[in-house]
């Protein structure tokens, strides 16, 4: 579903953020990528989403090369994907049903079968007697899962998010994590960067570690570098280059 | 909950008519976004109510000017005052030579007595001219030229005219009807580049005011298009905010237009009653006051297309 290709991305200034990374991500899988800031993980998904293009190398999501994604088609391509962010990016000045509905709006369906698909999803987050309210009032929690909400009210095939429980507790963490199961386990493919590694290990999903822009380790388990990650995410130092 | 709804397959519009939705709701609610600031919103529309009021009145006064010196017409007929020795009978042959001309459009005869009674009826100097012994007054040919005419041919005409053996003088007064004329002409041409130069101020007003509100709402727009807007998408409510200035510019201006000819109606009837004339202050007609509220609209749509053009496509997500 999501095949990465030796892909490379260099930032003006001379920054390689990714280094011939590939990788492949199976239809219907929830995989999670991991490793510390600067690993290399949003740039990832930022080619995924498009938001930037790779220096070399291919980012094919659902049989689409993003090289053969022109400019003009970046909307259509994105309103197939999913996303999810670490800030949520909610729009503070319209009640939560319209920020679920927003991605309906930008396709142009109609409002009665919009409304269904926005309780639906608000639903599936169990936000429905929350729908009228400002973002504002709800918590970090509600409004992360307000985020989901919106990312797969129009039941996109893949669905990335960039640390989603980064600003949340445990318990809240895990319960968005859940919620992410739950679209797996009915056939979305997820592609999530975290670095929470305890929670991910008791989701038991595949992990995919980044390090300096390329693969560090993609085994589910593995002490030692587990150990590694986990010292590098709690310090954010980067003793590979040490 | 009614399962059988939730399970019923969605009605499908025509794309058109959700097309049309789609631009009704992004224009209702463009409009809801400028009443929740309504002071600012009022104040945009201002500007641009009294800069286009401003041609408009302009355009007005010229109109009517136009009507009240078109009734000069009589002005540039030629009197030819004949002298006093001239017969009624040679007066009579004479009006039929002349009104044979080509460069004539007709000829009238004021006798010496017909013009006597008109002065004593208009002039209040009836008492005096009784004490006359005979009438001072020529008989008078009052000589429409045809519409034809250039300024040249009305010389020669003149000239001719003049040469008459039982012309005493020709009289014409055209001169301040033609400088007047030519005014007007030039206010016209003044007013229509001023006209331009203030389209001008009110793109730059609108696209100013647009450009703020891009601004202000960078951030929306950024995620919008992390969602998979596209620029068209983006740039829409604003387009409709344009809109909506540039028409409620416009019908400002159509209102502060009427509200000063409503002020000017009153002395103006009353000096046109003094020159016994029947004009009344023309106002702005339909298709006037459809070419102001569109060009309000068209100016605003290009005020805020341009803007929007200029800054949306630099907001990309970060």
């Amino acid at each position: 579903m999501i095949r990465i290709e030796e892909v490379t991305k260099r930032y003006p200034g001379g920054h390689d953020a990714l280094k011939g990374l590939s990788l492949h991500v199976e239809k219907g899988e929830m995989v999670f990528v991991t490793g510390h800031s600067g690993a290399g993980k949003s740039t990832l998904l930022r080619l995924i989403a498009l938001i930037d293009r790779p220096t070399g190398g291919q980012v094919i999501v659902d049989g689409q090369n993003t090289r053969r994604v022109s400019r003009r088609k970046i909307p259509a391509y994105r309103r197939q994907i999913g996303m999810v962010f670490q800030d949520h990016k909610l729009l503070y000045d319209r009640p939560v049903f319209d920020n679920v509905a927003l991605p309906l709006v930008i396709a142009g369906i109609g409002h009665r079968e919009a409304a269904r698909k926005v309780r639906a999803a608000l639903d599936q987050v169990s936000l429905l007697h929350k729908e009228k309210q400002s973002p504002e009032t709800l918590s970090s929690g509600e409004q992360q899962r307000v985020g989901i909400a919106r990312a797969i009210v129009s039941r996109p095939k893949v669905l990335i998010a960039d640390e989603p429980t980064g600003n949340l507790d445990p318990d809240l963490s895990l319960e968005v994590m859940r919620i992410f199961r739950r679209f797996n386990e009915v056939g979305v493919t997820l592609l999530i960067a975290s670095h929470d590694i305890a929670l991910i290990d008791q989701l038991g999903c595949r992990r995919i570690a980044l390090a300096n822009g390329a693969l560090a380790v993609e085994k589910e388990e593995d002490p030692v570098a587990e150990y590694i990650e986990r010292m590098e995410a709690e310090q954010g130092q980067d003793h590979w280059q040490a | 909950m009614k399962s059988s709804d939730a399970l019923a397959a969605p009605r499908r519009r025509k794309p058109i008519t959700n097309w049309a939705i789609r631009h009704v709701s992004t224009a209702i609610a463009a409009l809801g976004r400028l009443s929740r600031q309504p002071f600012a919103s009022l104040m945009t529309v201002l500007v641009i109510g009294v800069t286009l009021a401003l041609p408009a009145a302009m355009h007005v006064v010229i109109k009517n000017a136009q009507v009240i010196s078109s009734s000069w017409n009589n002005a540039l007929d030629f009197s030819v005052y004949l002298r006093t020795d001239v017969s009624l009978d040679n007066a009579q042959r004479l009006v039929n030579i002349v009104s044979q001309r080509a460069d004539v459009e007709s000829v009238t005869l004021v006798s010496a007595e017909d013009a006597l009674r008109e002065f004593r009826e208009q002039s209040g100097f009836g008492d005096a001219l009784d004490h006359l012994s005979r009438n001072p007054l020529p008989h008078t040919l009052v000589v429409r030229p045809s519409a034809a005419n250039t300024e040249v041919s009305m010389g020669l005409l003149n000239e001719e005219l003049g040469n008459l053996p039982e012309a005493d003088f020709v009289q014409v007064d055209t001169e301040w009807v033609q400088r007047f004329h030519a005014i007007l002409g030039i206010l016209e041409r003044a007013i229509a580049i001023g006209a331009a130069l203030l389209a001008a101020a009110i793109i730059v007003i609108i696209g100013n005011t647009i450009r703020l509100d891009i601004q202000n709402r960078r951030e929306e727009i950024e995620v919008t298009k992390l969602i998979g807007a596209s620029n068209a998408f983006v740039r829409r409510p604003f387009l409709y905010i344009g809109m909506w200035y540039g028409l409620g510019g416009g019908l400002l201006a159509l209102a502060l237009v009427r509200y000063g000819l409503y002020a000017l109606e009153e002395p103006v009837n009353r000096l046109s009653g003094l020159y016994s004339s029947a004009f009344s202050v023309l106002a702005l007609d339909l298709s006037e006051s459809l070419i102001i509220a569109g060009a309000g609209v068209s100016l605003g749509l290009l005020g805020s297309w341009l803007a929007a053009a200029r800054h949306m496509r630099r907001i990309e997500p970060r």
